[in-house]
């Protein structure tokens, strides 16, 4: 007896939600991109492709639930079905940060750049590896890694509270600019979501191989 | 018949025992000291009060070696359930029990069993008395071909009950959840019932002797699923003033009624099964400590 029809139906599942994170990577950096090279179509693409990360987030749940009601999954194949659950959710919601991005890149795409882009795109990198990291660590079941990468969460806090702290003198110097200001500290917030989000599926990997819920990321800030 | 000495201590100090007094256990985690060492923390007995102390418990069927180096805690008013693939020694330990296994031919039982205390392996203890105290219902539903009162009622005459045998029917087919089903049919053939009733039937006769410890060897497995649903529901009531015993093959069943789990395996078909993991219920079926529960229960075993 190994159960192969469920073991399958398993790994897929997971791959479906590996190939969703592939998909939110992708919609990171192309709304960072759509943002610093004012590119009014890739920003327009961006916000289509999370309808596609919305609809496919649908489908992996309504594969765990059937999964559950099936087949009655225990011990480390339930950890991993509750896994896939909040992992998807986590990336979908990711998704839509990466959507909030690509508007803003809109709204801004007339207007002349406030400053040159620096930390906006150094956050933007930090989060997109620690989501790539976090993928990675899911897939290998690397703890180590997992905790790693929850502590790279302060780095992007930091460049939040930064670019944060930038932009509000920008407004306060010349009040012309608060509108422009206040997108960007939209943006950097789109991204410090994000990043945090990355630590939840991080907190996923720990409860996967180690059986234990945690709220490992307790930040500095 | 007089009980023992020792029993008759036990029982009495039963008496005292009120369901407040016992609810209260913390689950442990200190681990036992176990006879096979290399067991190690993954058998871990509960803190709670406990109604049965197995140490070192062995069973041989003459020559061959159905069970050993078995020892764990059983809490009082608790469900433990035990399971495990088939021949791997859950009946036989569960008969260890009651001292059942006696009426098996060649069966030797080593180690000690303690019931509150008190080895019921010790020379001076009565078998009957160990089996009014801890009752059994079977894998078949087996009532007498006799009127569903006299089911009820015959084991309490000869276990020299003493009361008013009709309340006596009645409380016990009450707590046995089969009470409004056949109020009015009492003197109705136990064998006209349908097979789930039977079993609550079983659970009534095995209830009116007013034991301390109920054995459950898969009592379901000959139900449907509404009458199984039926007899979960009856065992978890019941928790709450008996301690209960139960083998199961069904898995779902185990976790859905049990507060603890142990598991055991057998090296092969009925040689040498041993305990490999016990702990709470929760933790066996989402996060098993030894890879062979894990195998198990995740249906990856053989």
């Amino acid at each position: 007896m190994t159960r192969s029809g469920f073991e399958r139906q398993l790994a897929e599942v997971q791959e479906d939600m590996l190939v969703m994170a592939g998909m939110v990577e992708t919609s990171i950096i192309q709304s960072i991109e759509a943002l610093r090279l004012r590119d009014v179509a890739l920003a327009r693409r961006t916000i289509e492709n999370d309808a596609e990360i919305d609809r496919r987030r649908y489908e992996v749940e309504e594969r765990c639930i059937e999964l559950i009601s099936l087949q009655a999954p225990l011990a480390s194949d339930l950890r991993t079905i509750i896994s896939v659950l909040h992992i998807s959710v986590d990336l979908e919601r990711m998704g839509d940060h990466a959507e909030g991005i690509a508007k803003i890149a809109l709204m801004l795409a007339d207007e002349p750049p406030l400053k040159p882009y620096i930390d906006i795109p150094r956050m933007a990198e930090v989060a997109i590896d620690m989501l790539h990291g976090s993928v990675e660590a899911y897939k290998m079941r690397d703890t180590k890694r997992a905790r790693e990468i929850i502590d790279m969460d302060d780095v992007v806090d930091g460049l939040y509270e930064q670019v944060y702290h930038e932009l509000l003198l920008f407004m306060i110097d010349d009040p012309t600019l608060t509108q422009r200001a206040t997108y960007m500290i939209w943006v950097a917030h789109n991204l410090e979501r994000i990043a945090d989000r990355t630590t939840n599926i991080c907190e996923r990997v720990v409860y996967l191989v180690e059986g234990r819920l945690h709220d490992l990321n307790v930040s500095k800030y | 018949m007089e009980p023992p000495q020792s029993l008759a201590r036990t029982i009495s100090s039963l008496e005292h025992m009120t369901s407040e007094t016992t609810r209260q256990g913390i689950l442990g985690t200190s681990a036992e000291p176990a006879a096979a060492g290399q067991q190690g923390e993954a058998i871990r007995s509960p803190s709670e009060e406990t109604v049965f102390s197995l140490r070192d418990v062995g069973v041989t069927y003459g020559p061959k070696r159905a069970i050993s180096g078995i020892t764990l805690n059983m809490p009082l008013q608790r469900v433990t359930a035990l399971i495990g693939p088939s021949g791997c020694g859950k009946s036989t330990l569960l008969r260890c029990l009651n001292r059942m296994n006696d009426l098996i031919p060649n069966a030797r039982v080593s180690g000690t069993v303690e019931y509150h205390g008190t080895n019921i392996y010790d020379r001076n203890v009565d078998a009957v008395e160990v089996r009014r105290r801890i009752g059994m219902v079977f894998q078949k539903p087996n009532p007498f071909p006799k009127t569903i009162t006299d089911n009820v009622a015959f084991g309490a005459r000869i276990n020299g009950i003493k009361g008013n045998m009709d309340e006596i029917v009645e409380r016990s087919l009450r707590q046995a959840a089969l009470w409004d089903e056949v109020k009015d049919d009492l003197k109705k053939s136990a064998l006209a019932l349908s097979g789930g009733q039977q079993q609550r039937l079983c659970i009534a006769r095995a209830l009116a002797v007013q034991p301390d410890v109920i054995l459950m060897d898969e009592p379901c497995s000959s139900l449907d699923p509404i009458a199984t649903l039926k007899i979960e529901d009856l065992i978890r009531e019941l928790c709450q003033n008996y301690t209960i015993i139960i083998v199961t093959h069904n898995m779902q069943q185990a976790a859905r009624v049990s507060d603890y789990t142990a598991f055991m395996l057998a090296a092969e078909h009925g040689l040498n099964g041993r305990l490999i993991e016990y702990g709470p219920t929760t933790e066996i079926f989402t996060h098993p400590r030894d890879r062979r529960t894990e195998d198990y229960i995740t249906g990856r075993f053989g």
